[in-house]
């Protein structure tokens, strides 16, 4: 297959459209003939991604790319970092303030969802600096 | 259960998907937490909830589900229905609480499996 790549920039501000960039690459990958579940994998890993970058980082940038053997999914923001990656990877664990909650989210299921889902990840972070968190998927 | 059986069960008003009631759901499930769908549901083609936002209908697009229904009457807006259509979801809205909707569903044999 040939190398296929794509690139959105999550607006920060607009919890509404937070999503688009996942569901586009949904859209994308089934047109490259992707099997369902590895599209289903890929797209709770993104959107739950997308998701925090919203929620807890005032947006970012992704990158998707679809490789011989592996889809790679990378998000990167410029938000206030993880204090403690082992506490954000387990599972309830959360900051979400009230007014997250009340939109649905915030049960501090998104990075153990991330990580199940996919077969390799690694989050690189620094407070006041911003988080990169890179999944892989494999084909 | 076919969704025009959902409709029918729950006195359900459909806002979009009407030509779509014949399409056959499994099983469902009931939440108003996205990231608890998105952590534990599996194959499940009906979501019901409390909850309105767009968030919702994407994560129904995510999970490849087929119907959304809003409970206690909460009627969904023009851009949540909108985003639904384009996405072929069917979105549904009942006026039973969140508790009665799924106890009435699943006495009717829909289960969660
Ligand atoms: N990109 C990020 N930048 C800064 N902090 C983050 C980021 N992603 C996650 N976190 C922190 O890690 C915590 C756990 O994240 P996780 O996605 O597991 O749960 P959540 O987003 O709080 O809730 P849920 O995902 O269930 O809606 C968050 O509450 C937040 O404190
Ligand atoms: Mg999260």
């Amino acid at each position: 297959m040939e190398p296929f790549k794509l690139e959105f920039a999550i607006d920060g501000e607009d919890f509404h459209s937070a999503g688009e960039a996942s569901s586009e690459t949904k859209k994308a990958l089934k047109k490259l003939g992707i099997p369902a579940d590895t599209i289903r994998r890929v797209s709770i890993c993104m959107y739950e991604g997308e998701m925090n970058m919203v929620l807890h980082a005032n947006g970012g940038a992704v990158t998707v790319e679809v490789g011989e053997d592996a889809i790679a999914i990378a998000l990167a923001d410029s938000g206030p970092g993880i204090p403690d990656i082992g506490a954000a990877l387990s599972e309830g664990f959360s900051t979400a303030t009230n007014e997250i909650r009340e939109l649905g989210f915030g049960a501090g299921m998104g990075l153990p969802n991330m990580k199940k889902y996919c077969d390799e990840m690694d989050i690189q972070t620094e407070l006041g600096v911003g988080t990169t968190v890179t999944m892989k998927i494999n084909l | 259960m076919k969704l025009s059986e959902i409709e029918r069960v729950l006195g359900a008003k459909v806002f979009c998907g009407g030509d779509r009631l014949d399409e056959e759901a499994l099983s469902a499930c009931g939440s108003d937490l996205m990231s608890d769908v998105l952590a534990f549901v599996k194959d499940q083609a009906v979501m019901l909830t409390g909850l309105v936002n767009q968030q919702v209908v994407r994560t129904a697009e995510m999970m490849d589900m087929k119907c959304i229904v809003f409970v206690r009457g909460k009627a969904p807006d023009e851009s949540i229905v909108n985003l639904a259509r384009g996405y072929g979801l069917v979105v549904m809205s009942t006026e039973y609480t969140m508790y009665v909707a799924c106890g009435l569903l699943y006495s009717n044999g829909l289960g969660n499996t």
